[in-house]
């Protein structure tokens, strides 16, 4: 009972606690790599709370719907990281199906971003709601491909069964599939909290933004919750990558929890390689590599069927 | 046997789509050289035991495949002013869906050829099937001298994967035979590209639109 009471407790604390240390880790490393001292690591704490703090500029055109995609789409985040697994053997919520949930409710959290942005009555606005709309027809069926494969090898329908099969307890073709998911879940996790290659969350040049233009018009507490949701989304898609190759099997305490530190920090500095390495792509070679997200998966699930 | 063996296997397939889905020279020439360490490294340890005689094949087979011949398209790259960008018939979303396609049949099929038991559950078949695949698609739908050329590596590449099986049959010199037929290949090709470039600067290295005319 105390066990599981430390582990809901630790699930909790990270879940708000730790998202962005990692945004920071991620600027940290591109500093690095670029020959820079950089940021503090607690730079996007500092952002957040300082955003917080602000006044809002609202304009006449908007309806409560420009303040509900900023609140809504951080509580759909916030709800999806008390359902995946961190370091413990289940998520706060488990239940057959939930890894159904979790996609829907970034489903849900990209919907009200998007409504948000055509609420402001910008044409520029809405041409980002537009793109962000049309790359995750091709993220969503990749990330649900990638829990098929998990189901597939794990013969479960939760996120902590389903979690707990890693690269490394299957050496056959069921580690070559998770391969393939991860494989998949990386280019997903690019993409979904708009890294570079597919945009690049520091720029403001108008005609590559994605997801940057939708929230253009946002400011003060609204833009704070947009940043605090996005780190957390990032922390959501590095906990799942952990948890396909690192054993966590959940009731080591002293050691779950920091191998999941570790895992979600190098996940991070792995981002800032990757984001320090390779340019951005083309606005009209982004749906490529989200296909071959799909098809990564898919072969997964391929390889498991035959 | 390589516990991971699937595993890396699967890395050669992605490999195959990195090749398909690039859209410059530089990007496939990396990707096939990277390929070919990979099959190299795969060659060395599918089998337990480590002759001194295979080690010095496959080391040899890894320069090659790794650094000599990389380096001889990107030198005729640079002296024959190749444009970085790939000129295909078929765009990249095609290229992939189609080199998907092969792989996905590959997958799908392999079992069903008459192979011993141990190596139908192995996923060496089907990935040197799908890789001599991609080397076709590539072959075929690139207009590029050069990147033909890569074409017809990633196609060498899967029937070496494939030879990976017959490794305890098949002397290794009998591939390394094959290997230096493609090294020669690819030699003379990189003296064509250059003087059809000397001889024709306008013309550049596209072969068979040249042909075709």
């Amino acid at each position: 009972m105390f066990g599981a009471l430390i582990q809901s407790g630790l699930h909790i604390a990270f879940a708000i606690a730790w998202p962005p240390l990692l945004l920071g880790v991620i600027t940290r490393t591109k500093a690095f790599f670029a020959g820079r001292i950089g940021p503090p690591l607690l730079q996007p704490y500092y952002d957040i709370a300082r955003l917080l703090k602000k006044g809002s500029v609202l304009s006449d055109a908007t309806t409560w719907v420009f303040l509900a995609g900023p609140v809504a789409g951080l509580a759909a985040t916030l709800i999806a990281t008390l359902v995946v697994p961190l370091g413990d053997r289940a998520g706060f919520v488990s239940f057959p199906g939930d890894f159904l949930l979790v996609a829907a409710l970034f489903g849900l959290g990209r919907f009200l971003t998007a409504s948000a942005a055509l609420d402001a009555g910008s044409s520029f606005e809405a041409m980002g709601a537009a793109r962000e709309m049309t790359f995750s027809s091709l993220a969503e069926p990749a990330l649900l491909l990638g829990f098929l494969v998990l189901a597939r090898v794990s013969g479960a329908l939760d996120l902590s069964d389903m979690m707990a099969e890693t690269l490394f307890e299957h050496p056959g073709q069921q580690g070559a599939a998770i391969a393939l998911m991860f494989m998949s879940l990386f280019i997903l996790l690019l993409a979904e909290n708009c890294r570079i290659p597919f945009d690049d969350p520091t720029t403001h040049l108008e005609l590559t933004m994605i997801h940057e233009v939708m929230v253009l018009d946002h400011s003060g507490p609204a833009l704070g919750m947009i940043e605090y949701a996005r780190a957390t989304k990032f922390f959501v898609f590095a906990a799942l990558l952990v948890r396909a190759i690192v054993p966590i099997a959940g009731d080591r305490l002293w050691a779950d929890w920091p191998l999941f530190a570790t895992g979600t920090l190098a996940a991070a500095v792995l981002v800032g390689i990757v984001e320090s390495m390779i340019a951005r792509l083309r606005l009209a070679r982004v749906p490529v590599l989200l296909l071959s997200a799909c098809m990564l998966s898919g072969f997964g699930i391929i390889l498991l069927a035959r | 046997m390589l516990p991971y063996l699937d595993s890396l296997v699967i890395l050669v397939l992605v490999l195959n789509f990195v090749a398909l889905g690039v859209t410059r020279v530089r990007a496939i020439v990396s990707s096939v050289a990277a390929q070919g360490v990979l099959l190299g490294l795969l060659a060395l340890f599918i089998h337990a035991d480590l002759a001194p005689r295979r080690v010095i094949m496959v080391g040899f087979m890894v320069v090659l495949k790794g650094i000599a011949i990389p380096r001889l398209l990107l030198h005729a790259m640079r002296e024959a002013n190749i444009v970085a960008e790939i000129r295909p018939v078929l765009g990249s979303m095609g290229s992939l869906l189609l080199g998907a396609l092969g792989t996905a049949l590959a997958l799908l099929f392999a079992h069903t050829l008459p192979l011993a038991d141990e190596q139908k559950r192995l996923l060496v078949v089907p990935a040197s099937l799908a890789t001599v695949w991609t080397g076709l698609v590539i072959l075929t739908t690139r207009t590029t001298a050069i990147v033909q050329v890569l074409g017809y590596l990633v196609l060498e590449n899967g029937v070496f994967l494939f030879g990976l099986l017959l490794l305890s049959a098949m002397p290794l010199l009998v591939e390394s035979g094959v290997l230096l037929d493609l090294f020669t290949g690819v030699f003379v090709m990189g003296i064509i590209v250059h003087h059809i470039s000397r001889e024709a600067p306008g013309a550049g290295p596209d072969v068979s639109a040249r042909t075709a005319e």
